[in-house]
């Protein structure tokens, strides 16, 4: 077993399959006991994509978690548009060295740097914009890939939306936009877990064909089928990079599943935004081992 | 009272334009954004100079809030540019939480605010935008008065780290701030010391004071005129100075009395140095289509009101 917060050192060297399954691991570990601890927060859509986020910072991203700067030159910059999953974005950056792992203690206390919903305004290192009011991350993205190509700065952009999350308008002003004036340099991903807070998205709102949706507006779009498989989310993260600089947005439609990784929270809108009690956190913890430490 | 002439009249957005122009040679840093209303907001002579910095984001203002957020991450600095009603009310939550919370370095340059929009009517008229605008934490607030001082307040809010929301306008008014001066975010700029009572106008209201201020000398009242450009941060400094000189005010502002110049000043001098205050505004109302100058007829913003308000707050002193 690692000491704890020496993922850094030990990762410079792109980690295994079977290193990237173990964090993921230690990551729906770290989400259960954060929302637990202060009996509220996200859970659900973490944990469902745990893997993608697992993929982008051991693996995809290239960037500088223990010299974070906010304007990302020549790095590549991430924007978590769907904010309320802020405890798998919070474990992640923690674990791939933006801060210590010891501070995922302090989510969501009074003080803290780690906001129910990620924020610049704590200067917690790692996050480059507020979000948390849905639909606002796709037009950020836009704007710091257009500040990338005025740079000439070669390096992606990068967002996560929630599906439920495409229900707001905006999302579609800044899809038109990104195709229309050829934002390529942009691989934006949508978690697709066909659950929001009051049901599935088909009982809500249904969104229909997806992919023909952001293919009629113009985008290059992948299809992932299983999220919660990390090889599968590394190649087609690896494939959306071959795809950049063609003229054209792309888009991963990710297959996940909401509360993937413990029985009792999967394929459910249930656990979109509770907290477990103290049996069901022994549980939860039971189906994930301990590999890099708890903080 | 100081005299003051013109010899032109010009719209403040000519004056946003060309500091946009301007700030497009000196500072490659600056980016320009557009929905749809580049004309209107005199935003072509930048789009046709740096065509590679100027960026068309169709009807979409919810979207150019966002893309101008993004855009700072990089180091650029972002004007957006539509009507002040799109620029605030359509966009507020973008502003909140993209911008304001995440404190980019953002310009919001906001044309057609107020009555003298005139004829397109009060689905266009806002007159919210001032007191929206202020209750950010964080965003400066900057109404300026004529064509030389928007261009300077243009070219200023470039040099300022962080958010701001610059307000003008579309119809022609007096240019009679120098070409050359240096604008000062929250800094007061006095234009008649006076005794009698202190008179403090913002925007298109500015030159209104200026001739509210010769009618009440005729009276032989001698007003202190002060042109408050930024309403936040306030100059509180000189509202208290004057006031506490004058010992009664007025204010006078384009926009609701809820929000704007008026509750801002109200609030100082209600904490700080309470005295007999009248307030030149809309009354809780919408506007309606007409010309200009029958709007501001209409709603009580002349200076004839200007006037009034002078003489009742001067008889209100002392009791």
């Amino acid at each position: 077993m690692l000491k704890k917060g020496t993922f850094e050192q030990k990762y410079t060297i792109m980690p295994s399959i079977s290193e990237l399954e173990k964090i993921c691991s230690q990551v729906r570990r770290d989400i259960v006991r954060m929302v637990h601890a202060v009996n509220s927060g996200h859970p659900g859509g973490s944990l469902g994509c745990t893997e993608y986020f697992t993929a982008m910072y051991f693996e995809i991203l290239k960037h500088s978690p223990s010299n974070f700067n906010m304007d990302g030159t020549n790095e590549d910059v991430f924007f978590l548009s769907n904010g309320h999953i802020s405890p798998v974005f919070y474990s992640v950056l923690a674990r791939s060295g933006y801060f210590s792992v010891s501070e995922l203690a302090t989510f969501r206390k009074l003080n803290t740097r780690l906001q129910g919903h990620p924020t610049t305004h704590e200067g917690l290192p790692g996050v480059r914009m507020s979000s948390g009011s849905l639909g606002q991350g796709m037009s950020v993205a836009i704007g710091a890939a257009l500040s990338k190509k005025l740079n000439k700065d070669n390096s992606l952009v990068y967002s996560l939306h929630g599906d439920g999350e495409l229900q707001e308008g905006q999302i579609w002003e800044a899809a038109m936009y990104a195709s229309a004036k050829k934002v390529d340099n942009l691989i934006s991903t949508v978690d697709v877990n066909g659950q929001q807070i009051d049901g599935s998205t088909d009982q809500v709102l249904p969104m229909g064909n997806l992919k023909a949706k952001f293919e009629a507006f113009g985008w290059d779009v992948l299809s992932l089928q299983n999220g919660n498989n990390i090889t599968e989310v590394i190649d087609t993260l690896k494939l959306a990079k071959t795809h950049t600089g063609k003229g054209k947005p792309v888009m991963i439609l990710m297959k996940t599943e909401m509360g993937n990784g413990i029985d009792f929270m999967m394929g459910s809108h249930k656990w979109h935004g509770i907290a477990p009690n103290n049996e069901q956190l022994a549980q939860a913890l039971s189906q994930n081992a301990e590999h890099n430490g708890d903080y | 009272m100081k005299k003051y002439t013109f010899t032109e009249k010009k719209d403040t957005r000519s004056g946003f334009g060309a500091g946009l122009l301007e700030l497009g040679k000196t500072n490659p840093n600056v980016v320009a954004l557009c929905a749809d209303l580049t004309g209107s907001l005199k935003m072509d002579a930048f789009e046709k100079e740096f065509p590679e910095r100027f960026f068309q984001i169709g009807i979409a203002e919810a979207n150019m809030m966002g893309i101008a957020a993004g855009m700072t991450i990089g180091g650029k600095i972002p004007f957006t540019g539509t009507f002040a009603n799109f620029s605030t009310g359509r966009v507020y939550d973008q502003i909140r939480q993209s911008i304001a919370y995440s404190g980019k370095n953002v310009k919001i340059c906001a044309s057609h605010a107020g009555l003298t929009l005139g004829e397109d009517g009060a689905t266009h008229q806002i007159l919210e935008d001032l007191g929206l605008m202020k209750m950010l934490p964080g965003m400066t607030v900057i109404n300026p008065c004529d064509y030389n001082q928007t261009k300077a307040a243009t070219i200023a809010i470039a040099a300022h780290q962080g958010p701001v929301y610059l307000r003008f306008g579309r119809p022609t008014v007096p240019v009679f701030t120098p070409a050359d001066q240096k604008f000062e975010i929250g800094k007061a700029v006095m234009l008649n010391e006076g005794t009698d009572v202190s008179i403090f106008a913002t925007g298109h209201l500015v030159w209104k004071a200026i001739e509210a201020g010769e009618m009440l000398a005729a009276k032989g009242i001698n007003a202190e005129i002060i042109n408050i450009h930024t309403i936040k941060p306030l100059d509180s400094k000189a509202v208290l100075e004057s006031v506490m000189k004058t010992k009664c005010v007025v204010t006078a502002e384009e926009h609701q009395m809820n929000g704007g110049l008026g509750d801002s000043i109200a609030q100082l001098l209600a904490l700080k140095l309470p005295m007999p205050l009248e307030m030149v505004a809309v009354n809780d109302s919408f506007g309606e289509s007409g010309t200009p100058d029958e709007l501001m007829t209409k709603y009580g913003l002349d200076a004839i009101n200007i006037v009034d308000a002078a003489l009742r707050s001067i008889a209100r002193k002392g009791k």
